[in-house]
């Protein structure tokens, strides 16, 4: 699976002069990013520094007030087919009222793929998240567990050249959080880009290559993970880390 | 004139005894109002979801007007769609004025706006909460909408019941459009309206026993059919 050809740097996404206003509040401000295709970047920063905001930017959900998202050579914001190679998981999975394999199908079938195709690639996902006994199962009954890897199995059917993820173990017990964080590896073994937020800085830091530190709307650094945890250069960033409470 | 007691022991016998005229009554009744509420709901959900995920100019007053009509009085609708229908009225030359199908264009005119602009409260909840997953997932509005109406469907098959309830209980706009004649367009609802002022009372009760029955009877059908498909699908 996602062995699909890139053209690493081609590929990489691109933030210039990224803004956005809600009303009268600035809530994220000239941001200047470059994410390099294949990279695994985590976002930081304490709660409404614009963690959550900057990737729904990123995947084209939201509309900049300023500056655009360029990716893959084009603007994702006038790209709506740049949409369906990426995917994005939510802190609270989002699943239909059908069963966990129809959930999966549901996805492929906007992907055009016909139905043996989908059943096929399906059941593959599902059997790689190890979910492949719950098939049947209406997605809606699954533990908090399940309907995460579930969605994380959706992710993976897509095969995506990158993967928002917008704190996927925020509700989750420790042995869910850890199948989480295996399969975004896997993810990124097959050469998936991933862009996360996390609150866990354990996670953050098994995780990610680099770091992106977010406060009050600004981007105060991006550096690789081991700089970023042993010398922070911001006072807030150092302030942070260091669990006390930042404004 | 019967007292009441014997008026019950005799709609129990016609019930019972299958009585002719009662067996059609019931037969057209439920074949007018199932007709009228299949018809409003392929034409109201739909609608209702749209509204429901499309912003344009107009559309809170649509949205007024919708919930206003939930409450019109069947007797204006059975006028309007009367005057439509008459001889002198613009759709007059299809002559389906005191038909079966006049009754369903008036009902369908009842039920229409409440299965509609539940439909829609229904829609834009949802959509609430798949709104960003589903546009991740590449979901046009278009084709979201069959996916809400099918996430939706416990709630909006009570928003059909609904409509369903109106039309099975409403004697206004069928007696207009209709005429109540004899075999061919009387209804329950019409028949006990005529029945009772002429002191045929166990006629009249017979059939207020059935219409409650049936009303029961669809209603539970479908909160058995519901919750059962609600326990699997969680």
């Amino acid at each position: 699976m996602n062995d699909l050809h890139r053209q690493p740097g081609m590929l990489a996404l691109e933030l210039e002069g990224l803004g956005f206003r809600h009303r009268d509040q600035v809530l994220l401000r000239d941001v200047n990013l470059r994410l390099p295709s294949g990279s695994r970047t985590i976002i930081l920063g304490p709660n409404g520094a614009g963690k959550s905001l900057l990737m729904r930017l990123c995947h084209g959900l939201l509309q900049p007030t300023w500056g655009r998202v360029r990716w893959a050579g084009s603007d994702i914001q006038r790209a709506e087919a740049a949409r369906l190679r990426q995917a994005m998981v939510f802190q609270r999975p989002v699943l239909l009222r059908r069963s966990a394999l129809a959930n999966i199908e549901y996805a492929l079938s906007l992907r055009g793929l016909g139905r043996r195709a989908r059943r096929a690639r399906a059941i593959e996902a599902l059997e790689h998240f190890g979910l492949g006994h719950l098939a049947a199962r209406a997605a809606r009954v699954l533990s908090g567990g399940e309907q995460q890897r579930l969605a994380l199995a959706r992710a993976w059917a897509l095969e995506p050249e990158i993967l928002f993820l917008d704190e996927p173990t925020s509700a989750l017990d420790p042995a869910a959080t850890k199948a989480v964080e295996d399969a975004v590896m896997d993810f990124h073994r097959n050469g998936t880009q991933i862009v996360m937020t996390t609150h866990d800085l354990g996670q953050a830091h098994r995780l990610a290559e680099q770091v992106v530190f977010l406060f009050q709307g600004s981007v105060l650094e991006h550096t690789p993970v081991e700089g970023f945890f042993s010398r922070p250069v911001s006072r807030q960033a150092q302030a942070f880390l260091a669990g006390e409470l930042v404004w | 004139m019967p007292s009441g007691d014997n008026a019950f022991m005799t709609a129990l016998q016609l019930i019972v005894g299958l009585d002719q005229t009662l067996v059609g009554i019931v037969l057209l009744s439920l074949q007018v109002s199932l007709g009228a509420v299949a018809i409003a709901a392929v034409l109201g959900l739909p609608l209702g979801a749209a509204i429901a995920l499309w912003r344009f100019p107009g559309r809170g007053l649509l949205i007024t007007l919708l919930n206003a009509f939930m409450g019109l009085p069947p007797v204006v609708a059975g006028l309007m769609v009367y005057l439509m229908l008459s001889r002198a009225g613009p759709l007059g030359s299809f002559g389906l004025l005191f038909t079966p199908t006049a009754m369903v264009i008036a009902q369908c005119l009842l039920v229409l706006p409440i299965i509609a602009a539940l439909c829609r409260q229904v829609v834009e909840d949802l959509w609430q909460e798949y709104e960003e997953q589903l546009r991740s997932l590449g979901t046009s509005r278009g084709r979201a909408i069959p996916t809400l109406l099918w996430d939706g469907r416990f709630s909006l098959l009570t928003a059909v019941l609904a409509g369903f309830g109106r039309a099975s209980a409403e004697v206004g706009a069928v007696l207009i459009v209709g005429g109540n004649i004899d075999g061919v367009t009387r209804v329950m609802t019409t028949a006990i309206a005529l029945e009772t002022s002429r002191g045929d009372l166990p006629l009249a009760l017979g059939l207020g026993i059935v219409l409650m029955l049936l009303v029961a009877l669809v209603n539970g059908a479908a909160y058995l059919v519901g919750e059962s498909a609600r326990r699997r699908a969680g």
